[in-house]
Protein backbone atom coordinates (compact mmCIF):
# COMPACT_ATOMS: atom_id res chain seq x y z
CA UNK A 1 0.00 0.00 0.00
CA UNK A 2 1.55 3.48 -1.37
CA UNK A 3 1.68 6.05 1.28
CA UNK A 4 0.42 9.50 0.47
CA UNK A 5 2.91 11.54 -1.56
CA UNK A 6 3.08 15.18 -0.23
CA UNK A 7 3.53 14.11 3.43
CA UNK A 8 6.73 13.83 5.63
CA UNK A 9 6.74 10.44 7.78
CA UNK A 10 8.62 9.77 11.58
CA UNK A 11 9.55 6.26 12.35
CA UNK A 12 7.10 7.21 14.74
CA UNK A 13 4.57 6.26 12.71
CA UNK A 14 3.34 10.16 12.47
CA UNK A 15 3.21 12.17 9.30
CA UNK A 16 3.62 15.65 8.49
CA UNK A 17 2.02 18.24 6.00
CA UNK A 18 4.23 21.53 5.56
CA UNK A 19 2.62 24.72 4.17
CA UNK A 20 5.33 27.52 4.46
CA UNK A 21 6.67 27.04 7.67
CA UNK A 22 3.27 25.86 9.64
CA UNK A 23 2.85 21.83 9.62
CA UNK A 24 0.03 19.90 10.10
CA UNK A 25 0.52 16.73 11.94
CA UNK A 26 -1.87 13.65 12.55
CA UNK A 27 -0.98 9.62 12.66
CA UNK A 28 -1.05 7.47 9.64
CA UNK A 29 -2.52 4.64 8.16
CA UNK A 30 -0.92 2.53 9.51
CA UNK A 31 -0.81 3.59 13.32
CA UNK A 32 -4.37 3.81 13.61
CA UNK A 33 -5.06 0.45 11.91
CA UNK A 34 -2.80 -1.11 14.70
CA UNK A 35 -4.06 0.90 17.38
CA UNK A 36 -7.43 -0.16 16.54
CA UNK A 37 -10.71 1.60 17.86
CA UNK A 38 -9.27 5.28 19.05
CA UNK A 39 -11.43 6.06 22.20
CA UNK A 40 -9.52 9.19 23.18
CA UNK A 41 -6.97 11.15 21.97
CA UNK A 42 -5.04 13.92 24.40
CA UNK A 43 -3.23 16.71 22.49
CA UNK A 44 -0.88 19.64 23.51
CA UNK A 45 -2.42 23.23 23.92
CA UNK A 46 -2.19 25.87 21.87
CA UNK A 47 0.48 27.91 23.00
CA UNK A 48 2.76 25.39 24.28
CA UNK A 49 6.32 24.94 22.63
CA UNK A 50 7.28 21.54 21.14
CA UNK A 51 10.19 19.54 21.02
CA UNK A 52 11.04 17.82 17.95
CA UNK A 53 10.66 13.68 18.56
CA UNK A 54 8.88 15.04 22.94
CA UNK A 55 5.91 12.99 23.96
CA UNK A 56 3.47 16.00 23.70
CA UNK A 57 0.45 13.73 24.16
CA UNK A 58 -1.24 10.18 23.72
CA UNK A 59 -3.95 8.49 21.80
CA UNK A 60 -5.65 5.66 23.49
CA UNK A 61 -7.77 2.97 21.57
CA UNK A 62 -10.00 0.13 23.89
CA UNK A 63 -7.01 -1.72 25.28
CA UNK A 64 -4.06 0.39 25.17
CA UNK A 65 -2.06 3.80 25.28
CA UNK A 66 0.30 4.77 22.62
CA UNK A 67 2.20 8.15 23.07
CA UNK A 68 2.36 11.00 20.61
CA UNK A 69 5.82 11.62 19.34
CA UNK A 70 5.79 14.93 17.65
CA UNK A 71 7.49 14.79 14.24
CA UNK A 72 8.45 18.24 14.54
CA UNK A 73 8.98 20.74 17.25
CA UNK A 74 7.88 24.60 17.59
CA UNK A 75 4.67 26.32 18.70
CA UNK A 76 1.44 25.09 18.72
CA UNK A 77 -1.29 27.02 16.65
CA UNK A 78 -4.25 25.02 16.30
CA UNK A 79 -5.68 21.52 17.64
CA UNK A 80 -8.55 19.15 15.99
CA UNK A 81 -11.39 20.07 18.07
CA UNK A 82 -13.34 17.89 15.84
CA UNK A 83 -11.36 14.23 17.26
CA UNK A 84 -12.30 15.23 21.21
CA UNK A 85 -16.14 14.46 20.70
CA UNK A 86 -15.56 11.86 17.89
CA UNK A 87 -11.67 10.31 18.51
CA UNK A 88 -13.19 7.67 16.23
CA UNK A 89 -12.23 9.82 12.96
CA UNK A 90 -8.80 9.69 13.04
CA UNK A 91 -9.30 5.48 12.46
CA UNK A 92 -11.83 6.94 9.50
CA UNK A 93 -9.51 9.63 8.00
CA UNK A 94 -6.10 9.77 9.47
CA UNK A 95 -5.00 11.69 6.59
CA UNK A 96 -7.97 14.07 6.69
CA UNK A 97 -10.54 15.21 9.46
CA UNK A 98 -8.57 12.98 11.89
CA UNK A 99 -5.43 15.49 12.03
CA UNK A 100 -4.50 16.07 15.22
CA UNK A 101 -2.85 19.79 15.73
CA UNK A 102 -0.79 22.54 13.73
CA UNK A 103 2.92 23.09 14.72
CA UNK A 104 4.62 26.66 13.48
CA UNK A 105 7.91 25.61 12.82
CA UNK A 106 10.91 26.85 15.44
CA UNK A 107 13.21 25.59 12.13
CA UNK A 108 12.66 24.94 8.85
CA UNK A 109 15.75 22.23 8.68
CA UNK A 110 13.99 19.71 11.05
CA UNK A 111 12.17 18.08 8.38
CA UNK A 112 15.32 16.46 6.92
CA UNK A 113 14.62 14.62 10.30
CA UNK A 114 11.91 12.84 8.48
CA UNK A 115 10.88 10.35 5.52
CA UNK A 116 9.70 9.97 2.70
CA UNK A 117 6.47 8.18 1.33
CA UNK A 118 9.22 5.60 -0.19
CA UNK A 119 11.11 5.63 2.97
CA UNK A 120 8.24 5.06 5.49
CA UNK A 121 7.23 2.13 3.10
CA UNK A 122 9.90 0.47 3.75
CA UNK A 123 10.22 0.95 7.48
CA UNK A 124 6.16 -0.52 7.97
CA UNK A 125 6.80 -3.01 5.31
CA UNK A 126 10.05 -4.59 7.33
CA UNK A 127 7.83 -3.78 10.25
CA UNK B 1 4.34 -18.83 30.51
CA UNK B 2 5.93 -20.95 27.79
CA UNK B 3 7.73 -24.11 27.25
CA UNK B 4 11.18 -25.19 28.02
CA UNK B 5 12.38 -23.87 24.92
CA UNK B 6 10.72 -20.35 25.54
CA UNK B 7 8.67 -20.86 22.93
CA UNK B 8 5.08 -19.59 22.30
CA UNK B 9 2.12 -22.57 22.21
CA UNK B 10 -0.35 -22.23 19.13
CA UNK B 11 -4.11 -23.60 19.58
CA UNK B 12 -5.34 -25.82 16.77
CA UNK B 13 -7.28 -22.78 15.67
CA UNK B 14 -4.15 -21.15 14.92
CA UNK B 15 -4.39 -21.86 10.98
CA UNK B 16 -8.16 -20.26 11.39
CA UNK B 17 -7.18 -17.28 13.18
CA UNK B 18 -4.71 -16.09 10.48
CA UNK B 19 -6.87 -16.89 7.75
CA UNK B 20 -9.50 -14.72 9.21
CA UNK B 21 -7.05 -11.61 9.32
CA UNK B 22 -6.64 -11.73 13.21
CA UNK B 23 -4.27 -9.53 15.10
CA UNK B 24 -1.88 -12.72 17.16
CA UNK B 25 -0.60 -11.34 20.59
CA UNK B 26 1.16 -13.25 23.17
CA UNK B 27 -1.15 -14.08 26.00
CA UNK B 28 -0.59 -16.78 28.76
CA UNK B 29 2.14 -18.59 26.90
CA UNK B 30 0.38 -18.84 23.53
CA UNK B 31 -0.07 -16.68 20.48
CA UNK B 32 -3.41 -15.77 20.36
CA UNK B 33 -6.30 -13.37 18.57
CA UNK B 34 -6.55 -10.07 20.11
CA UNK B 35 -9.00 -8.94 17.75
CA UNK B 36 -9.90 -9.77 14.09
CA UNK B 37 -12.04 -6.64 12.77
CA UNK B 38 -12.41 -4.16 15.71
CA UNK B 39 -12.90 -4.62 19.58
CA UNK B 40 -16.15 -2.70 19.25
CA UNK B 41 -17.25 -4.04 16.44
CA UNK B 42 -16.94 -7.73 18.00
CA UNK B 43 -18.13 -6.25 21.09
CA UNK B 44 -21.01 -5.59 19.58
CA UNK B 45 -21.74 -8.38 17.82
CA UNK B 46 -21.65 -10.35 21.49
CA UNK B 47 -24.38 -7.86 22.99
CA UNK B 48 -26.95 -7.97 19.73
CA UNK B 49 -26.03 -11.51 17.85
CA UNK B 50 -23.26 -13.84 19.10
CA UNK B 51 -19.53 -14.12 19.00
CA UNK B 52 -17.36 -16.91 18.45
CA UNK B 53 -14.15 -17.15 20.81
CA UNK B 54 -11.34 -19.57 20.52
CA UNK B 55 -10.50 -20.32 24.26
CA UNK B 56 -8.24 -23.04 24.02
CA UNK B 57 -5.44 -21.76 25.65
CA UNK B 58 -6.89 -22.27 29.02
CA UNK B 59 -5.56 -25.37 30.75
CA UNK B 60 -8.06 -28.27 31.31
CA UNK B 61 -7.18 -30.74 33.78
CA UNK B 62 -9.77 -34.43 34.04
CA UNK B 63 -9.98 -35.24 37.83
CA UNK B 64 -11.29 -38.57 38.43
CA UNK B 65 -12.49 -40.51 41.50
CA UNK B 66 -14.93 -41.21 44.28
CA UNK B 67 -12.98 -38.43 46.76
CA UNK B 68 -12.26 -35.59 44.10
CA UNK B 69 -14.92 -33.92 45.89
CA UNK B 70 -13.79 -33.66 49.25
CA UNK B 71 -10.29 -33.16 48.09
CA UNK B 72 -11.23 -30.62 46.03
CA UNK B 73 -13.06 -28.23 48.99
CA UNK B 74 -10.15 -28.48 51.04
CA UNK B 75 -8.07 -26.24 48.42
CA UNK B 76 -10.91 -23.67 47.29
CA UNK B 77 -13.44 -21.39 48.69
CA UNK B 78 -16.53 -23.19 47.29
CA UNK B 79 -18.42 -25.65 47.94
CA UNK B 80 -17.51 -29.05 44.93
CA UNK B 81 -18.97 -32.02 46.52
CA UNK B 82 -22.78 -31.08 46.67
CA UNK B 83 -22.29 -30.38 42.98
CA UNK B 84 -24.50 -32.92 41.07
CA UNK B 85 -23.90 -34.21 37.73
CA UNK B 86 -24.34 -31.83 35.53
CA UNK B 87 -23.79 -28.66 37.01
CA UNK B 88 -21.11 -25.99 36.70
CA UNK B 89 -19.80 -24.13 39.39
CA UNK B 90 -16.89 -21.15 39.80
CA UNK B 91 -14.25 -21.51 42.34
CA UNK B 92 -11.25 -19.98 43.60
CA UNK B 93 -7.90 -22.00 44.84
CA UNK B 94 -6.37 -20.58 47.83
CA UNK B 95 -2.86 -19.75 49.05
CA UNK B 96 -2.20 -20.09 53.00
CA UNK B 97 -2.92 -16.41 53.39
CA UNK B 98 -6.36 -16.51 51.63
CA UNK B 99 -4.64 -15.22 48.53
CA UNK B 100 -5.98 -16.75 44.97
CA UNK B 101 -3.58 -19.16 43.22
CA UNK B 102 -6.49 -18.91 40.45
CA UNK B 103 -9.92 -18.71 39.72
CA UNK B 104 -11.04 -21.59 37.98
CA UNK B 105 -14.89 -23.88 36.84
CA UNK B 106 -15.25 -26.78 38.23
CA UNK B 107 -17.60 -28.95 35.44
CA UNK B 108 -18.97 -32.21 37.22
CA UNK B 109 -19.56 -34.27 34.22
CA UNK B 110 -20.42 -37.76 36.27
CA UNK B 111 -20.78 -38.92 39.26
CA UNK B 112 -16.92 -39.35 39.82
CA UNK B 113 -15.67 -37.57 36.91
CA UNK B 114 -15.24 -33.54 36.65
CA UNK B 115 -13.40 -31.09 34.64
CA UNK B 116 -11.51 -28.38 35.95
CA UNK B 117 -10.68 -25.26 33.68
CA UNK B 118 -8.03 -22.85 34.55
CA UNK B 119 -6.38 -19.16 33.70
CA UNK B 120 -3.92 -19.86 30.66
CA UNK B 121 -1.46 -17.81 32.48
CA UNK B 122 -1.70 -20.41 35.46
CA UNK B 123 -2.13 -23.63 34.16
CA UNK B 124 1.53 -24.73 34.90
CA UNK B 125 1.23 -23.24 38.22
CA UNK B 126 -2.28 -24.88 38.88
CA UNK B 127 -1.10 -28.38 37.41
CA UNK B 128 2.38 -28.61 39.95
CA UNK B 129 -0.47 -27.34 42.97
CA UNK B 130 -2.51 -29.84 41.99
CA UNK B 131 -0.16 -32.20 41.19
CA UNK B 132 1.53 -32.06 44.60
CA UNK B 133 -1.39 -31.14 46.55
CA UNK B 134 -3.40 -35.28 45.13
CA UNK B 135 -4.23 -36.75 48.03
CA UNK B 136 -7.10 -40.10 48.16
CA UNK B 137 -8.45 -41.98 45.27
CA UNK B 138 -7.84 -38.73 43.29
CA UNK B 139 -6.54 -39.43 39.39
CA UNK B 140 -5.57 -36.14 37.87
CA UNK B 141 -5.27 -35.84 33.70
CA UNK B 142 -3.39 -32.70 32.17
CA UNK B 143 -6.03 -32.26 28.85
CA UNK B 144 -3.88 -29.41 27.75
CA UNK B 145 -2.97 -29.88 23.62
CA UNK B 146 -5.66 -32.60 23.87
CA UNK B 147 -8.95 -30.48 24.02
CA UNK B 148 -9.74 -27.48 22.76
CA UNK B 149 -12.34 -24.46 23.48
CA UNK B 150 -14.86 -22.73 21.74
CA UNK B 151 -17.24 -20.04 23.01
CA UNK B 152 -20.09 -18.81 21.21
CA UNK B 153 -21.64 -15.84 23.29
CA UNK B 154 -24.34 -13.64 22.85
CA UNK B 155 -28.38 -13.62 22.55
CA UNK B 156 -28.62 -16.26 19.48
CA UNK B 157 -26.29 -18.65 20.83
CA UNK B 158 -28.93 -21.13 21.10
CA UNK B 159 -29.73 -20.84 17.89
CA UNK B 160 -26.85 -21.03 16.09
CA UNK B 161 -24.99 -23.39 17.70
CA UNK B 162 -28.27 -26.21 18.10
CA UNK B 163 -27.95 -27.41 14.59
CA UNK B 164 -24.40 -28.42 15.52
CA UNK B 165 -25.03 -30.94 18.58
CA UNK B 166 -27.00 -33.58 19.68
CA UNK B 167 -27.99 -32.43 23.41
CA UNK B 168 -30.91 -29.82 23.08
CA UNK B 169 -30.03 -26.72 24.67
CA UNK B 170 -32.60 -24.71 25.16
CA UNK B 171 -33.52 -26.34 28.40
CA UNK B 172 -30.05 -26.23 29.48
CA UNK B 173 -29.53 -23.62 32.77
CA UNK B 174 -27.09 -21.32 33.50
CA UNK B 175 -24.11 -22.86 34.70
CA UNK B 176 -25.48 -26.73 33.39
CA UNK B 177 -23.19 -28.93 31.40
CA UNK B 178 -23.65 -32.29 29.74
CA UNK B 179 -21.84 -34.80 27.71
CA UNK B 180 -23.08 -34.66 23.55
CA UNK B 181 -21.75 -35.32 20.44
CA UNK B 182 -21.46 -33.40 17.53
CA UNK B 183 -24.31 -33.57 15.03
CA UNK B 184 -23.38 -36.32 12.08
CA UNK B 185 -20.10 -37.80 14.07
CA UNK B 186 -19.28 -39.56 16.97
CA UNK B 187 -17.05 -36.56 18.48
CA UNK B 188 -17.93 -36.24 22.29
CA UNK B 189 -18.08 -33.09 23.17
CA UNK B 190 -18.68 -31.32 26.71
CA UNK B 191 -21.08 -28.32 26.11
CA UNK B 192 -22.02 -26.17 29.25
CA UNK B 193 -24.00 -23.28 29.44
CA UNK B 194 -21.18 -20.89 30.60
CA UNK B 195 -18.96 -18.06 29.65
CA UNK B 196 -17.08 -14.36 30.45
CA UNK B 197 -19.46 -11.72 28.25
CA UNK B 198 -22.42 -11.52 30.88
CA UNK B 199 -24.47 -12.87 27.67
CA UNK B 200 -26.09 -16.26 27.18
CA UNK B 201 -24.20 -18.40 25.48
CA UNK B 202 -22.29 -21.98 25.45
CA UNK B 203 -18.37 -23.13 25.89
CA UNK B 204 -17.84 -26.77 23.73
CA UNK B 205 -14.78 -28.27 24.94
CA UNK B 206 -13.91 -30.56 21.81
CA UNK B 207 -11.29 -32.81 20.74
CA UNK B 208 -8.32 -30.49 18.97
CA UNK B 209 -8.35 -32.12 15.89
CA UNK B 210 -12.20 -31.66 15.74
CA UNK B 211 -11.87 -27.68 16.79
CA UNK B 212 -11.63 -26.38 13.26
CA UNK B 213 -14.15 -28.07 11.10
CA UNK B 214 -16.66 -27.08 14.49
CA UNK B 215 -15.48 -23.33 14.24
CA UNK B 216 -15.17 -23.15 10.31
CA UNK B 217 -18.75 -25.07 10.51
CA UNK B 218 -19.89 -22.50 12.55
CA UNK B 219 -18.74 -19.23 10.84
CA UNK B 220 -19.78 -20.98 7.50
CA UNK B 221 -23.31 -21.24 8.48
CA UNK B 222 -23.88 -17.79 10.25
CA UNK B 223 -21.66 -15.29 9.54
CA UNK B 224 -23.59 -13.79 7.08
CA UNK B 225 -26.33 -13.19 9.81
CA UNK B 226 -23.70 -11.85 11.99
CA UNK B 227 -21.81 -13.97 14.06
CA UNK B 228 -18.33 -12.48 14.39
CA UNK B 229 -14.85 -13.96 15.11
CA UNK B 230 -13.77 -12.37 18.71
CA UNK B 231 -10.46 -11.81 20.26
CA UNK B 232 -9.13 -10.95 23.58
CA UNK B 233 -9.74 -7.74 23.22
CA UNK B 234 -13.69 -7.64 23.31
CA UNK B 235 -13.34 -10.57 25.79
CA UNK B 236 -11.80 -7.69 28.16
CA UNK B 237 -14.49 -5.26 27.59
CA UNK B 238 -17.22 -7.63 27.86
CA UNK B 239 -16.25 -9.36 30.97
CA UNK B 240 -14.94 -6.04 32.45
CA UNK B 241 -18.53 -4.96 31.43
CA UNK B 242 -20.44 -7.95 33.49
CA UNK B 243 -18.36 -6.97 36.51
CA UNK B 244 -16.18 -10.45 35.96
CA UNK B 245 -13.02 -10.92 37.85
CA UNK B 246 -9.59 -11.46 35.84
CA UNK B 247 -6.95 -13.24 37.37
CA UNK B 248 -4.13 -11.02 37.73
CA UNK B 249 -6.09 -7.99 37.98
CA UNK B 250 -9.05 -8.13 40.04
CA UNK B 251 -7.60 -10.98 42.42
CA UNK B 252 -3.78 -12.45 42.63
CA UNK B 253 -1.68 -14.06 45.47
CA UNK B 254 -1.61 -10.91 47.44
CA UNK B 255 -5.87 -9.77 47.05
CA UNK B 256 -8.06 -12.59 48.06
CA UNK B 257 -11.03 -12.92 47.23
CA UNK B 258 -13.07 -11.38 50.08
CA UNK B 259 -11.34 -8.13 48.90
CA UNK B 260 -12.42 -9.16 45.34
CA UNK B 261 -15.96 -9.18 46.06
CA UNK B 262 -16.26 -13.02 45.73
CA UNK B 263 -17.39 -13.17 49.38
CA UNK B 264 -20.57 -14.82 48.30
CA UNK B 265 -18.22 -17.73 46.80
CA UNK B 266 -16.53 -18.07 50.09
CA UNK B 267 -18.01 -20.93 52.45
CA UNK B 268 -17.20 -20.70 55.75
CA UNK B 269 -19.52 -23.27 56.72
CA UNK B 270 -16.83 -25.78 55.20
CA UNK B 271 -14.88 -27.37 58.27
CA UNK B 272 -11.45 -26.62 56.41
CA UNK B 273 -10.03 -25.66 53.83
CA UNK B 274 -6.80 -23.96 52.54
CA UNK B 275 -6.53 -20.17 53.55
CA UNK B 276 -10.33 -20.41 55.77
CA UNK B 277 -7.95 -18.92 58.79
CA UNK B 278 -6.70 -16.08 57.10
CA UNK B 279 -9.88 -15.22 55.15
CA UNK B 280 -12.25 -15.57 58.33
CA UNK B 281 -9.63 -13.31 60.43
CA UNK B 282 -9.82 -10.55 57.43
CA UNK B 283 -13.14 -11.06 57.17
CA UNK B 284 -13.54 -10.30 60.97
CA UNK B 285 -11.19 -7.19 60.77
CA UNK B 286 -13.21 -5.46 58.10
CA UNK B 287 -10.44 -3.07 57.27
CA UNK B 288 -9.41 -4.62 54.28
CA UNK B 289 -8.97 -2.67 50.58
CA UNK B 290 -11.14 -4.11 48.05
CA UNK B 291 -12.27 -4.23 44.97
CA UNK B 292 -14.82 -1.86 44.00
CA UNK B 293 -15.94 -0.40 40.44
CA UNK B 294 -15.16 3.13 38.25
CA UNK B 295 -16.97 4.93 36.32
CA UNK B 296 -15.28 7.80 34.92
CA UNK B 297 -16.98 11.31 34.95
CA UNK B 298 -14.49 12.29 31.22
CA UNK B 299 -13.65 10.93 28.56
CA UNK B 300 -10.26 9.88 29.95
CA UNK B 301 -9.79 6.32 30.32
CA UNK B 302 -8.68 4.73 33.57
CA UNK B 303 -5.74 2.02 33.10
CA UNK B 304 -4.42 -0.25 35.40
CA UNK B 305 -1.85 0.65 37.74
CA UNK B 306 -3.41 4.46 37.51
CA UNK B 307 -3.09 5.98 41.41
CA UNK B 308 -6.62 6.37 42.51
CA UNK B 309 -7.57 8.98 45.11
CA UNK B 310 -9.85 10.70 48.00
CA UNK B 311 -9.82 14.28 48.95
CA UNK B 312 -6.34 14.35 47.13
CA UNK B 313 -5.15 11.64 49.24
CA UNK B 314 -4.05 8.12 47.99
CA UNK B 315 -6.60 5.60 48.13
CA UNK B 316 -5.55 3.00 45.79
CA UNK B 317 -5.15 1.68 42.76
CA UNK B 318 -7.11 0.78 39.18
CA UNK B 319 -6.66 -2.55 38.32
CA UNK B 320 -8.60 -2.59 35.14
CA UNK B 321 -9.76 -0.38 32.73
CA UNK B 322 -11.26 0.83 29.53
CA UNK B 323 -14.30 1.75 27.59
CA UNK B 324 -17.29 0.45 28.20
CA UNK B 325 -19.30 0.73 25.00
CA UNK B 326 -23.01 -0.92 26.34
CA UNK B 327 -22.28 1.36 29.16
CA UNK B 328 -21.50 4.81 27.10
CA UNK B 329 -18.64 5.85 29.54
CA UNK B 330 -14.92 4.36 30.86
CA UNK B 331 -15.12 1.76 33.56
CA UNK B 332 -12.38 0.63 35.56
CA UNK B 333 -12.49 -1.57 38.74
CA UNK B 334 -9.40 -0.28 41.25
CA UNK B 335 -8.47 -2.01 44.48
CA UNK B 336 -9.63 0.69 47.59
CA UNK B 337 -9.60 1.67 51.22
CA UNK B 338 -12.22 0.22 52.48
CA UNK B 339 -13.17 4.94 53.75
CA UNK B 340 -13.36 5.10 50.01
CA UNK B 341 -15.57 2.11 48.86
CA UNK B 342 -19.09 2.97 49.44
CA UNK B 343 -21.30 3.29 46.30
CA UNK B 344 -21.55 6.65 45.02
CA UNK B 345 -18.17 8.01 46.78
CA UNK B 346 -16.43 10.57 44.32
CA UNK B 347 -13.05 9.86 43.92
CA UNK B 348 -10.33 10.98 41.53
CA UNK B 349 -7.59 8.79 38.51
CA UNK B 350 -4.70 10.30 38.31
CA UNK B 351 -4.25 10.47 34.52
CA UNK B 352 -0.45 11.59 33.62
CA UNK B 353 -0.62 13.88 36.53
CA UNK B 354 -3.92 15.44 36.18
CA UNK B 355 -7.01 14.14 38.29
CA UNK B 356 -10.14 12.78 36.59
CA UNK B 357 -13.59 12.65 38.41
CA UNK B 358 -14.90 9.26 39.19
CA UNK B 359 -17.70 7.48 40.96
CA UNK B 360 -17.93 4.52 43.03
CA UNK B 361 -20.77 2.44 41.37
CA UNK B 362 -21.76 -1.13 41.81
CA UNK B 363 -21.04 -4.30 39.58
CA UNK B 364 -21.99 -5.20 37.26
CA UNK B 365 -21.95 -1.91 35.14
CA UNK B 366 -24.18 -3.97 32.45
CA UNK B 367 -26.64 -6.59 32.84
CA UNK B 368 -28.47 -8.11 29.78
CA UNK B 369 -32.06 -7.40 29.02
CA UNK B 370 -34.32 -10.32 30.26
CA UNK B 371 -35.67 -12.42 27.57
Amino acid sequence: MAQPAGLLYSKEHEWVKLDGDVATVGITDYAQSSLGDIVYVELPRIGAALTQFGGIGVVESVKAVSDIFTPVGGEVTETNGAIEGDPALVNRDPYGAGWLYKVKLDDVGQTTELMSPEQYEKLIVEA
Amino acid sequence: MTDASGVLRRTALYDAHLALGARIVPFGGFEMPVQYSSILKEHDAVRKRAGLFDLSHMGQFLLDGPDVGSWAESLTINKVANMKPGQARYNVFTNDRGGAHDDVIFYRLAEDRWLLVVNAGNADKMWAHVSAERSGDVRLTDLRGERALIAIQGPRSVEWLQPFVDAELAPMKYYSCTETTVRGTRETVVVARTGYTGEDGFEVFVPSDDATALWDGLLAAHRGAGLEPCGLGARDVLRLEAGMPLYGHEMDEEVTPLQAGLAWAIKFDKPAFRGKEALAAQRDAGDYARIVGLVMEGRVPARAGYPVLAGGARAGEIRSGSLGPSVGKNIATALVAPAAAADGTALTVEVRGTEHAAVVTPMPFYRRPKG
